[in-house]
């Protein structure tokens, strides 16, 4: 069958419609959804595309639903994904516990709108907390926060990798801004970039007679015992451990002489970017960094950066301290002082940035 | 001394089972396991199970299986049908787990006729749990959430599984209700369901009433009384909806 996506082209389209093509190109099989704005368009691309390249697509009764769709074609081996935001996120939890619990490669698409409740269709960075450690476990996922169009396309190939590579469910975490915004970006073939995508394997339904070339599978997410909960969450833990350097990504800029760092993910790092390039212009030594992991988290890689001489750091996000908890957590015994611009729901701009940093010198 | 003969499909390293003594899901599970000797789909079908009792068969067959979250065993089968039509799914379930709080999955797994084979034991209250008050629960039943008694005034009356799936399912479903006291028809029900999806006709669906002297707090005449008398009078057993049949 003729490959979605030849060589490399040119496009301007939306974030959700490279997400379809990047799940296309990424050789997703099936995508199981909910509609909730501001993903929709998501579904309805790949509703288009899909079939024309014998890939499957079926709108589950809700998110619940939509989740654990997912979790049985990946476990029969195929590689599914899903997409929701706000509420559909919170619903979808439940289907993620089991995904941890059971180390069930997954792929989640999340543009995220304003919350609490169904708070906007617009946009937010509100989901961090929920998308990081929302179930009720530890926080055994791998979540990719993008910034723009280019790289939902570009992570959304990626998540469908290291979700099968490393078998942890994986999240791509966008927003309403880069859901809608169209922009222009590559779309290309991975097999021209290099990039190996790596085979599904089934968990149940695999080769072999049982009883005679194997036993069957049992696979299980509830323990009788303490003891044996604990060796299963200790493995998951050591596992998470043991493969985190391998997929820690961050983003630097100006921090080498950097007074001033701004810590900011997502479409907001954009907005620093401009501030970061104005201000360096002024002659304000001001830097800047962006995890793009925030499961795990680049702790060293900051830690090294605030090393280095930071005088104070700047927060800045869409949220009322989601990240900012996040990263206190991670730089716990850090004594530079946080200054933070929190507008929860809200896009944030260059100047928005720019004002807030002359007034912290 | 002669032992009764296990299914073959009954993984032997996990027997004896773990259900309480006079529970009806053992001889459900006989009647899948012997089902799926019979039809030799051993390496075929893909076992799901719920949690709550039925939970406990996780490990029950020497068929590959997989546990789930409470009421979401269907669209876990679903999820894996549609990703690979050659399995042959089956989720088995309780009657809260399939009426309660997996209704959504149920009702709508049933209007797209799913080629999926689900079998729900009803057993008239949440037994895992100690007891509670479940959708099936008779009137004036009494379970630790309702001491005095089901009031259908306060809380409506048992749902009527099979009915409402026949009621919305479309041509090639098969649904019916059977009773571990009448074995053999019951397992001949649950044949008929997994052919139905092996031949592609839609979605299959048995509900089986069972007995839970545990939380009835019954001997073992009382257990069997309360099925026979009580239960199958309120919930009749028979094929409703069946492509082998033809409608008259």
């Amino acid at each position: 069958m003729e490959k979605p996506v030849t060589g490399s082209k040119k496009v301007f389209m939306t974030g959700n419609e490279s997400v379809a093509w990047a799940a296309l190109a990424a050789e997703a099989d099936v995508m199981f959804g909910y509609p909730i704005t501001p993903q929709n368009e998501i579904m309805h691309y790949w509703a288009r595309l899909g079939p024309k390249y014998g890939r499957k697509f079926l709108q589950t009764e809700d998110e619940i639903s939509a989740g654990f769709t997912v979790c049985g074609a990946v476990i029969a081996g195929k590689k599914a994904f899903t997409a929701t935001s706000g509420p559909g996120n919170t619903l979808m939890q439940e289907p993620f516990s089991m995904a941890e619990g059971m180390k069930l490669p997954t792929v989640t698409v999340i543009q995220q709108r304003g919350g609490p409740s169904s708070g906007t269709v617009i946009y937010s960075q509100q989901e961090v907390t929920l998308t990081t450690y929302g179930g009720n476990g530890e926080g055994h996922r791998l979540v990719y926060s993008t910034a723009s169009n280019q790289e939902l396309y570009d992570y959304t190939i990626k998540a469908f990798n290291v979700a099968w590579k490393y078998k942890f469910p994986t999240f791509v975490l966008g927003d309403g801004y880069q859901a809608k915004m169209r922009e222009p970006l590559e779309i290309y073939d991975p097999a021209e970039r290099g990039i190996e995508l790596i085979e599904p394997t089934p968990l149940v339904g695999v080769p072999g007679q049982i009883g005679v070339d194997r036993e069957p599978q049992h696979l299980c997410n509830i323990y009788s015992l303490e003891e044996e909960l604990y060796e299963a969450v200790m493995h998951l833990q050591s596992e998470y451990d043991r493969i985190s350097p391998e997929i820690v990504e961050y983003e630097i800029s100006f921090v080498e002489d950097a007074d001033i760092l701004v810590v900011s993910h997502g479409v907001v790092s954009r907005s620093v970017d401009d501030a970061v390039e104005a201000l360096r212009a002024q002659g304000i030594k001001v830097g800047s960094f962006r995890p793009i992991t925030l499961r795990p988290f680049p702790t060293q890689a900051l830690l090294d950066v605030l090393g280095s001489g930071v005088k104070k750091m700047l927060l800045v996000e869409s949220s009322y301290g989601q990240l900012f908890r996040l990263v206190r957590q991670e730089i716990y015994g850090e004594t530079v002082p946080i200054e933070t611009l929190f507008k929860p729901g809200v896009g944030i701009i260059d100047t928005d940035i720019i004002e807030m940093i002359a007034n912290m010198i | 001394m002669v032992q009764p003969v296990m299914p073959k499909t009954w993984y032997r390293p996990t027997k004896p089972h773990k259900f309480c003594p006079g529970c009806g899901h053992p001889l459900i599970l006989k009647a899948l396991g012997e089902a799926a000797d019979e039809l030799g789909i051993q390496n075929q079908l893909i076992y799901g199970c719920d949690i709550g009792c039925s939970l406990l068969s996780w490990d029950f067959f020497a068929m590959d299986s997989t546990q789930t979250h409470h009421g979401r065993t269907t669209p876990v089968m679903v999820g894996m049908k549609r990703a690979r039509p050659e399995l042959i799914c089956v989720g088995y379930m309780g009657d809260g787990g399939g009426y309660s709080i997996g209704s959504q999955h149920l009702v709508n797994s049933a209007i797209r006729n799913e080629k999926i084979t689900l079998i729900l034991a009803n057993n008239t209250n949440y037994a895992m749990t100690g007891g509670q008050l479940a959708p099936t629960t008779l009137p004036g039943q009494k379970t630790e959430t309702t001491p005095l008694g089901r009031d259908p005034e306060s809380t409506g009356y048992p749902v009527m599984g099979p009915e409402m799936i026949s009621a919305i399912t479309g041509a090639g479903a098969y649904v019916a209700r059977g009773t571990v006291s009448k074995y053999r028809q019951l397992k001949g029900f649950i044949k008929r369901a997994l052919q139905n999806q092996m031949e592609g006709n839609g979605f299959s669906f048995v509900e089986a009433l069972s007995t839970c002297p545990t939380n009835w707090g019954t001997n073992a005449k009382q257990t069997w009384n309360w099925l026979e008398d009580n239960m199958q009078a309120y919930f009749p057993t028979g094929e409703l909806k069946s492509p082998f049949r033809k409608e008259d």
